[in-house]
């Protein structure tokens, strides 16, 4: 018999996207600086309106410190000496299609599951793995990717955008954020900032001043979007940033689902990732977006890794709006985020739900803000952490309601589970509540993969590794069942992975 | 079938089982009695490899195989099966998940082909229906907010099955009331066949009314002292331990 057999030793993560594109790229020299700014905003070719936006960033940028109430630990980061530009070179300005994208590129995105081709897309052949011809008429059956536009974001630019043509018809925008400063510059400054100004918080303003790409959407009023949007975001430079910026409005009556999914190489040195997101759903509108993170985690004796540091907000800013975040966290070696809701608009409803695994010397601190400025706005937050070998995990929530949000509701569920006993998880829930008519329900739980737990499951023929997935996907039914059907499955996948392990 | 020789057990240290010898022929029923403490549970436990207990001495063959070298899993697909006592909830995975999860790796294990999911539902409701549990339950977290008597029931109906070889029972009729007792005697009755055989771990005679038992033993200070019919498990019920010279309250302190 193996020496133990106890949960955590069933749990190792074999991070399957660790993998460098070997492709000669155009990149800053490190240093972060006015010039620097400069520079950025001139290769993208930006309205002067917007370097003066991201200079005057900087100078408030300048005044901050980096924030430490997280409960994490981590050397902090040398700003001085990451590169804040890094983009694939190119013959052409910016490929306008498929065929002008170095294939490198494309392989690289074929090898992570995501097809930058319309067609194999829509064959499936993410979910397949494996190439299909001419398969193009069975939509709807494949992989998870299969009827999903996508914007690939590779190191500080977007390489592609798929289904343009078909979301244009419905009057859909969906491109790169520098694109949509070029073609829609009006909407962009419309909106770019009204949700997370400028100076919001340290790493928000250090975006706002460098940010390089990131994905642009609008739906126009009355349209629900025909198909899931996606942005894939792959870090693949060495010392390099990535700060990118996402803006997604949808306008009266509109909806959209948005998904993201994030990896990286695996490498030694630290990577920091500070991204930007912000939502606007006017009247009526929904917004669902959805993150599946995978960044590189850092190996099992904690060295290497993503910094995880991002701001991510929704503003329900109209009535009867509704603005969604699920994901599901596996990776990152620091991981502090917090997707909000600002409920403005009367009746607009926010929800949160959260599965974040951390395992060996992860550290995540995450979970949400609801403020309710409206009346009868109503917020839910299922937030579901799991923690293995020593990681370290902290729930911290803030639940307002200001002296507007006359009969607001807030239901607040937490649940840690915890695999072996080197691992910590935390909670830290917020309620500032000025308005008496509102009402406020919180439920926290701690509980462990326990021996008898696995013993039962073992009883049955069932091995460790499955049962350890069997439990902890169990723990995440609540949360995953709000993903888009497609990527539930891709997202139970993903925790099987970062469960994989070896027996003894 | 099962060949228990001087087996000898402890828990952090501290011998529980002292000495079992016990053999199980295939189709026999065998119960083993005692008083609180006399390591009943414990020797349910270490067949199957509960890990807390050590064995520090003695062998356990079954069907020929050294079930000592075996994990966990490996004796359950060898055909070991264990009512637990206490049965755990897990939460979010349905009982219908886990069952078919399980009785596919053993189909696996055997060469057969998975179940699909229409013949597997048929499987399952049917053998709910034995145990008197509503088609619901298939539906809800394994154990989740079962009852204590909903749990028995529910391990009865994965012993239906997953089919064992050797079916160990572990207290499965404490806290059961008599109707519950009878369902469950009835699904193990079902199984009852030539090749297959029942360890039954019980305090009381009663289980043993319905399911009748063609050996008893009774187990005190980790060692069979007495072994007879089903006879002796109504001298049991009627004299109490105390006939045999063990002390109750001294052997569960």
């Amino acid at each position: 018999m193996a020496e133990s057999n106890k949960p955590e030793d069933f749990v190792k993560h074999e991070y399957e996207a660790g993998f460098v594109t070997d492709i000669e790229s155009d990149t800053f020299e490190p240093g972060l600086n006015e010039d620097v700014i400069k520079r950025l905003s001139q290769i993208k070719g930006e309205p002067e309106w917007m370097l003066e936006w991201r200079l005057e960033a900087y100078r408030q940028f300048q005044e901050m410190t980096e924030p430490n109430w997280q409960k994490v630990n981590f050397e902090p980061v040398d700003l001085q000496s990451i590169s804040y530009y890094s983009a694939p070179k190119k013959d052409s300005d910016k490929p306008q299609s498929l065929d002008e994208v170095d294939p490198e590129l494309l392989r690289t995105y074929e090898k992570l599951g995501i097809p930058l081709h319309e067609q194999k897309a829509l064959a499936g052949v993410a979910g397949a793995g494996t190439p299909a011809e001419s398969e193009a008429e069975s939509t709807g059956g494949g992989g998870a990717y299969s009827n999903v536009a996508v914007d690939a974001v590779f190191d500080s630019v977007s390489v592609v955008t798929t289904f343009k043509e078909k979301l244009a018809e419905a009057g859909v925008i969906f491109c790169s954020i520098s694109e949509a400063l070029q073609e829609h510059p009006e909407l962009v400054k419309q909106y770019l900032g009204s949700v997370v100004p400028r100076g919001d918080n340290y790493f928000a303003s250090l975006n706002s001043a460098v940010f390089s790409d990131g994905s642009f959407v609008y739906v126009p009023k009355g349209v629900k979007c025909p198909m899931e949007l996606s942005t894939y975001f792959r870090i693949n430079a060495e010392n390099t940033g990535q700060f990118e910026r996402t803006l997604i409005i949808a306008d009266e009556g509109a909806s959209v689902s948005y998904l993201e999914g994030c990896t990286a190489p695996q490498r030694d040195e630290n990577q920091l990732h500070a991204a930007v997101v912000e939502l606007v759903a006017l009247d009526d509108a929904e917004i669902k977006y959805s993150t599946v993170q995978n960044w590189y985690p850092g190996d099992e004796n904690g060295n290497g890794g993503i910094f995880n540091f991002v701001t991510k907000r929704g503003m329900a800013r109209g009535k009867n709006s509704k603005i969604s975040w699920t994901q599901v966290e596996t990776g990152s070696a620091v991981t502090w985020k917090y997707p909000s809701c600002v409920l403005k608009g009367d009746n607009s409803v926010g929800e949160f739900y959260s599965v974040a695994l951390t395992n060996n010397y992860q550290q995540a601190d995450t979970g949400t803000k609801m403020i309710h400025l409206g009346k009868n706005t109503r917020s839910t937050i299922i937030a579901k952490g799991i923690s293995a070998g020593h990681s370290d995990q902290s729930y911290r929530g803030l639940v307002k309601f200001q002296p507007t949000a006359e009969g607001a509701r807030n239901f607040t569920q937490c649940d840690s589970l915890l695999i072996g006993d080197k691992c910590g998880a935390h909670t830290f829930p917020y309620i500032e509540n000025k308005n008496s008519s509102a009402t406020v329900e919180h439920e926290a739980t701690t509980s462990k993969v326990s021996d008898e737990q696995m013993l039962f499951c073992r009883q049955r023929g069932i091995d460790p590794e499955q049962a350890v997935s069997m439990i902890v996907n169990g723990f995440c039914k609540e949360v995953f069942k709000e993903l888009p059907m497609e990527f539930a499955v891709e997202a139970g996948k993903l925790l099987e992975v970062s469960l994989e392990g070896s027996v003894g | 079938m099962l060949t228990i020789k001087n087996l000898h057990a402890s828990v952090e240290g501290t011998p529980i089982l002292k000495g079992i010898n016990l053999e199980i022929k295939p189709g026999e029923v065998h119960a083993v009695m005692g008083p609180n403490g006399s390591g009943k549970s414990t020797l349910a436990q270490v067949l199957v490899g509960h890990e807390a207990f050590e064995v520090t001495e003695g062998e356990i063959l079954f069907d020929g195989q050294n079930l000592l070298e075996l994990e966990v899993e490996e004796r359950a697909l060898a055909g070991l099966f264990l009512a637990f006592q206490y049965p755990v909830e897990i939460p979010g995975v349905s009982n219908l998940q886990f069952l078919r999860t399980a009785l596919n790796t053993l189909r696996k294990h055997h060469g057969q082909d998975e179940l699909d999911a229409p013949s597997f539902m048929k499987l399952a409701k049917e053998k709910a229906k034995q145990v008197d549990l509503s088609p619901d339950f298939l539906k809800r977290g394994v154990n989740e907010g079962f009852s204590g008597g909903e749990k028995k029931r529910n391990e009865i109906m994965q012993m239906l099955m997953m089919e064992p070889r050797l079916g160990i029972l572990d207290e499965t009729d404490s806290g059961l009331d008599i109707d519950a007792l009878k369902t469950i005697a009835n699904g193990v009755n079902t199984l009852r066949a030539d090749n297959r055989s029942f360890l039954v771990v019980t305090h009381y005679q009663r289980l043993l009314n319905h399911i009748v038992p063609d050996v008893v033993h009774v187990l005190a200070n980790g060692q069979i002292i007495k072994t007879g019919d089903k006879q002796l498990a109504m001298e049991l019920e009627e004299h109490g331990y105390g006939w045999l010279g063990i002390n109750e309250a001294e052997a569960a302190g």
